[in-house]
């Protein structure tokens, strides 16, 4: 929460070249093949997400119902060496107009060879072995509107050159154009407050600088060992946040994106049942050196009495060295969940989980299940509540938050 | 998950001829260790037949179509599609991928199967682009929902079984060795399996599955064999029925190919990724 007093606001957007890219990719695309084998896929869904507590702010609501469509096309030729998928996603929101969003997830192209694989355009990547959190996975930046757990990412443009030998695979990234993370509008929930002022977003590096990122990863696996080393060069995904007084004097959020060198290690054994977890980062910005590591097990009992149950015991330890302004409610907590598959026709999901905070012990609770119906349907149900949370924790901007979403959607 | 076609047409081979042993089992030990020693050898030189017979095929794709039928007779439809890559001396590697139902359309599991080691599985996330390493453990479990275990679609290994031949019988009009296999390895639902094998082609043609209390759980057919490359059999149908809960599954296969030039490579984390 620091605000570094040499941080000029910067007022302008570079947009990504989203639109060329994808022109471009097409006319390619159009040039080379015709038009056969091409697959359509994807979902529509409505959602619901219901607040039952009155909103910190009057400019919030407790009902929010949204629509949403996302699409694949996808198409493979070359005995499936050459790959082409173009992925348009949109939702329209009630009320809060940073949620009614517009997003290529994907529009690219792959060509496979023995010895490695070139991929082209936007595309999303996920590193990484833990729950809880995602600490080492950085080349996307996360739609914090669709869903607060990040688990959704923005498209982001790249060239991705991995070279694939017997000690492992080595990953080139070239990453043009920044995205900044969405944040929830003033009449959206949940939300910190107020509402984070995106449009007075602030940055290390401007034009080429800003814009252009670069990462190299090597991953493998030996024997019962996973392993990713990785290193990001440019502008952070994460900012962190500076509170200031406008003209009135009323608070500010004003998020502000540090250019950053990280460096990742993920490991994960899996030894009979369990799998053992860890994640750790060290990013260097201008100002300060950080250090954040998350570690911990998912042990799972079986087709539980012979019934196809299985049930999954998770705990985590997460830690991040700048503490109480690590922009995370997550520096020094604890997180346990349970997860149940019933492995039915239904293919029936639930996964509980708390993360207590070691020093204050706020808890915050996610529960969610997921269910098919008529083979194409799926309902999603998530609970999210916070607990406990003090004046001057992050976590205390949460607090009437407390909400669950419903999510039906029909997969065609 | 995992070597779904192999296993299935391999997952068949096991005897020991224990039942009928034992009403005579006082008369004399030791003619009974060596009628037994016998059966064990004559069970294991079948299945190693069977085995043997099904080397040198390389590599194998096929269509998957798993109709999942309850006692009402509601039915559910999961497809797949499957690729197969024999290894010298080590197990089978495997790429299954989903295409229905829909909601996980691309969802894949990569299998790097072992006869004595434990399995090495990944799972494909496409929503997400994650790939996980996950537990093989889980040998017992239903897969999908479906009346298979996971252990009745992962490769067949002559190591991970110990045998006893039983009998010799006519099923089906078919001449066939009676076989018992009993699992070697950890975390099997079953003490022991009743395989039939057919003397002339040395296929699985029934397999009979004893629950670890010993009471028989499930039956599995396997129906219109068809023969490729003039040697390997491969079926285009098996049935499994559950006598605990009256549900059946029926695995159909399409468009099996052989030797299509697959390699290791076509078996790694990075066309797990790209799997479709």
């Amino acid at each position: 929460m620091d605000a570094p007093c040499h941080v000029k606001p910067q007022m302008n957007k570079i947009s990504i070249p989203q639109g060329k890219l994808a022109a471009a990719l097409i006319l390619f695309l159009l040039s080379i093949k015709p038009l056969t084998a091409w697959e359509l896929s994807g979902y529509v869904g409505i959602e619901d997400m219901v607040f039952f507590e009155q909103p910190t702010d009057p400019q919030q609501y407790n009902n929010y119902l949204s629509g949403v469509i996302e699409a694949e096309l996808y198409h493979e030729w070359d005995n499936g060496n050459q790959i082409f998928a173009f992925v348009p996603f949109f939702r329209g929101a009630q009320f809060d107009s940073n949620r009614t969003h517009f997003d290529i997830r994907e529009l690219t192209y792959v060509y496979a060879a023995e010895a490695w694989e070139f991929r082209f355009g936007i595309r999303k990547v996920f590193w990484g072995v833990t729950e809880s959190v995602h600490l080492v996975d950085i080349i996307n930046q996360r739609d914090m509107v669709e869903n607060t757990d990040g688990e959704d990412k923005l498209g982001q443009p790249m060239i991705n050159f991995a070279w694939i030998q017997d000690w492992g695979t080595l990953d080139l990234f070239l990453l043009p154009g920044f995205r900044e993370m969405p944040f929830t509008g003033v009449n959206g929930r949940p939300r910190i407050q107020p509402a984070v002022d995106s449009s007075q977003a602030r940055f290390d590096k401007n034009g080429f600088a800003r814009q252009m990122a670069y990462a190299i990863r090597w991953s493998h696996s030996i024997g019962d060992w996973d392993i990713g080393v990785s290193n990001f060069y440019g502008t952070s995904r994460d900012p962190i946040f500076l509170l200031e007084d406008d003209a009135t004097g009323k608070i500010k959020i004003i998020p502000y994106y540090q250019n950053i060198n990280q460096t990742g290690l993920d490991l994960q054994a899996t030894i009979e049942s369990w799998l053992l977890k860890l994640e750790m980062i060290v990013r260097v910005s201008e100002i300060d050196t950080t250090f954040a590591t998350v570690a911990g097990f998912e042990y799972t009992f079986f087709n539980v009495g012979e019934t196809g149950l299985d049930i999954g015991l998770l705990a985590e330890y997460l830690y991040d060295s700048r503490g109480n302004r690590a922009p995370t409610i997550f520096q020094d907590d604890f997180f346990t969940g349970i997860r149940f598959a019933l492995n039915d026709v239904q293919d029936t999901q639930i996964l509980a989980g708390v993360i207590v905070d070691s020093n204050t012990f706020a808890q915050f609770y996610n529960i969610e299940f997921s269910r098919c119906f008529f083979d194409n349907f799926v309902l999603e149900v998530e609970g999210r509540f916070s607990n406990g949370a003090a004046p001057g924790d992050r976590a205390y901007f949460f607090r009437n938050d407390s909400h669950f979403r419903f999510e039906l959607s029909y997969h065609f | 998950m995992n070597n779904i076609i192999i296993g299935l047409l391999l997952a068949l081979l096991l005897g020991l001829g224990f039942a009928e042993e034992t009403s005579t089992a006082q008369i004399d030990t030791v003619e009974i260790s060596t009628a037994e020693v016998n059966t064990e050898q004559k069970g294991l030189e079948i299945m190693r037949e069977v085995d043997t017979r099904d080397l040198g095929w390389g590599d194998m794709s096929t269509d998957m179509k798993m109709i999942l039928k309850n006692k009402n007779g509601d039915e559910h439809v999961r497809s797949l599609r499957l690729k197969t890559l024999e290894m010298k001396d080590d197990g089978d590697k495997s790429l299954s991928i989903f295409d229905s139902p829909r909601d996980i359309k691309g969802t894949a599991f990569l299998i790097f199967t072992h006869a004595l080691e434990a399995d090495e599985q990944w799972l494909y996330l496409p929503a997400l682009k994650r790939v996980k390493r996950i537990s093989s453990s889980n040998k017992s479990g239903p897969f999908l929902g479906s009346e298979f275990a996971f252990e009745d679609l992962t490769s067949f290994e002559l190591k991970k079984y110990k045998y006893n031949y039983l009998r010799d019988e006519v099923l089906d009009g078919i001449d066939s060795f009676v076989v018992e296999t009993f699992p070697q390895y950890e975390h099997s639902g079953y003490v022991r399996n009743i395989v039939w094998i057919d003397k002339e082609r040395y296929i699985p043609l029934r397999i009979d599955y004893y629950d670890r209390k010993d009471a028989l759980l499930k039956t599995q057919s396997f129906i219109d064999y068809q023969q490729y490359l003039g040697q390997y059999w491969r079926a285009d149908k098996s049935l499994m029925q559950n006598h605990l809960t009256g549900k059946s599954t029926t695995l159909l296969w399409e468009n099996y190919s052989f030797r299509n030039g697959l390699t290791e490579r076509n078996f790694d984390k990075n066309t797990l990724k790209r799997s479709r």
